[in-house]
């Protein structure tokens, strides 16, 4: 039996051991250089996580394996059938069971200054560290909302960077609710944010705030933002900007696979709508990397025709308690629509502004207006941020859903 | 994959750096202090924003192929970065 996974990450890595483990051939298909993932980003001579490592002992020289780095699904084109772009050109992939294991992105959001440079996501910035861009000595501010904002300013802090400050949109009210929330059902979970708080003890947290601006002239030098209290400005090279997660179901909709809230819909054996099509991890919902590992594993066990333990489900129904305690606690604010000035600019890509784009009833009409959405990203950036400030439904996914080469679509009959 | 104790030499707008071997683009343009990798289409200068290839700010010239994402593009020794060439 042929297992072919799309991503990876922690799902695609505990898919990939499962089916190897359980006599499969398995197909790994990635489109960054190494494989990890968001969380374990660098590759595996970068990992400290032992789960990292443990999994990718098993799986990494197994004669069962063929693994593809670099290589982006760009399209399905037919039933079973994959079109990918490396950098080489395109091929067709024909795949009997596929399990989808492509993780999330970020959620930003438009405020003024937004684009300058030294403004990343959170996720963002960290990522770009894992990266190996150096932060040493250099001035960070982190806001937005959730848990990233913290696992974001770890890094940056041990890399060298000074973080000036954590700023997070929520109040204290919700955020000791988060906190209560997981002492009573996720103790592990508790440990982990409390010793991410202790490493990042004399660092100012301002709970309640908002990012009013980021200033340059040219790229980033301060953040202004404002808590209930006062408005404060500080020093930065880098402001890290980041409100959350959203599932990454582009290929999930171009394998026509129903997507419900906004994430790929998956049973509880990470079984999508379309027949021999499988979901598992942040695609399927945000809810970090235990969720991944224990949803990657029941995808490659139910797709080879084997059951998960009692106990597996039971860790992926505690996980998906997690998922909907985060749901809660860090539901974006509307407040948050406030950050956005008439003259911000929201979409990147075509510099579309939020006065040009108030006017029109949807996404449709303002693209064909304006061109918001019709960039290099495709909407990626800004139709979530579109969803939010104005209500619209964003756009679906279409092929190919990344930017490729003429080359690689010419391998379609 | 990165190695800290040996590094990788590319140049960026004709400015030689060292990186360690595995970095990505986007932190050899750091490295040469360069925090712009495309103008905009009305003229803003733009850096790397999401880190993992979704954004597209981050496009720059690499070896004269336009439009890599620096990224998710992994430095290699006498790689040519060239930025800032697009409207
Ligand atoms: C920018 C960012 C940074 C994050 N950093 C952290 C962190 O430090 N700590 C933490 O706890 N959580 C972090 N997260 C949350 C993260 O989603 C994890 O919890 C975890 O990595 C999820 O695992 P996953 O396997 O579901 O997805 P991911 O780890 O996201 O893996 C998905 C993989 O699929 C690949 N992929 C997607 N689409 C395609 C395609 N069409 N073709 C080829 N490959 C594709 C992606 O490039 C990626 O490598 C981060 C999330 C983001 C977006
Ligand atoms: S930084 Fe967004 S695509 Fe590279």
């Amino acid at each position: 039996m042929k297992l072919h996974i799309i991503g990876s990450g922690p799902a695609g890595l505990a898919a990939a051991e499962a089916g190897l483990a359980a006599g499969a051939q398995v197909c790994l298909i990635d489109d960054n250089p190494a494989p990890g993932g968001q969380i374990w980003r660098g590759g595996p001579g970068a990992w400290t996580d032992p789960r990292a490592r443990a999994l990718w002992e098993q799986v990494k020289d197994h004669p069962r394996l063929t693994q593809l780095q670099t290589a982006q699904v760009v399209g399905a084109v037919a039933p079973g059938s994959l079109l990918l772009e490396n950098e080489t050109g395109g091929t067709l992939v024909q795949f009997e069971r596929l399990i989808v294991c492509s993780g999330a992105r970020e959620v930003v959001l438009p405020f003024p200054g937004w684009t300058l440079p030294g403004v990343t996501g959170a996720g963002g910035l960290q990522a770009l560290i894992k990266g190996g861009m150096a932060v040493r000595g250099r001035q960070v501010v982190v806001a937005g909302s959730g848990p990233l904002l913290l696992a974001t300013a770890a890094t940056a802090l041990a890399a060298g960077a000074r973080i000036e400050a954590i700023v997070e949109h929520q109040g204290l009210s919700r955020l000791s609710r988060f906190g209560f929330g997981l002492a009573l059902r996720h103790p592990g979970k508790l440990r982990q944010a409390v010793s991410l708080f202790a490493a990042l003890r004399g660092i100012p947290y301002l709970a309640a705030g908002q990012i009013v601006e980021a200033r340059g002239p040219d790229a980033l030098q301060r953040v202004v933002v404002r808590t209930p209290r006062a408005v404060r400005e500080f020093a930065c090279d880098f402001l890290a900007a980041g409100f959350g997660l959203s599932p990454n179901t582009d290929l999930g909709q171009l394998l026509g696979c129903a997507i419900a809230g906004g994430a790929i819909e998956a049973d509880q054996r990470q079984r999508t709508s379309v027949q021999h099509v499988w979901a598992a991890g942040e695609c399927t919902g945000i809810g970090g990397v235990d969720k991944a590992l224990i949803e990657g594993r029941i995808a490659a066990l139910d797709a080879l025709g084997l059951a998960p333990t009692a106990r597996e489900l039971s860790v992926r129904r505690q996980c998906h308690d997690f998922s909907a305690l985060l749901a809660r606690s860090f539901a974006l604010r509307p407040s948050l629509k406030d950050m956005c000035r008439p003259e911000t600019i929201v979409c990147r890509c075509e510099d579309v502004t939020a006065s040009a784009l108030g006017p029109h009833g949807g996404w449709r009409e303002a693209k064909l207006a304006t061109r918001v959405g019709m960039g290099a990203c495709q909407g990626k950036t800004c139709s979530a941020a579109c969803s939010f400030l104005f209500d619209w439904t964003g756009p679906g996914a279409r092929m190919p859903i990344m930017p490729a080469s003429a080359g690689a679509l010419s391998q379609i009959e | 994959m990165i190695q800290p104790d040996s590094s990788c030499a590319v140049t960026v707008n004709g400015i030689s750096v060292r990186v360690p071997p595995g970095a990505s683009v986007a932190a050899a343009l750091v490295a040469a202090g360069t925090l712009c990798t495309r103008r905009s289409v009305t003229g803003q200068m733009r850096f790397a924003f999401c880190g993992i290839g979704q954004c597209q700010e981050c496009r720059v010239s690499i070896d004269g192929q336009p439009h890599r994402l620096a990224c998710r593009t992994s430095c290699k020794e006498g790689m040519h970065i060239v930025t800032g060439g697009e409207g």
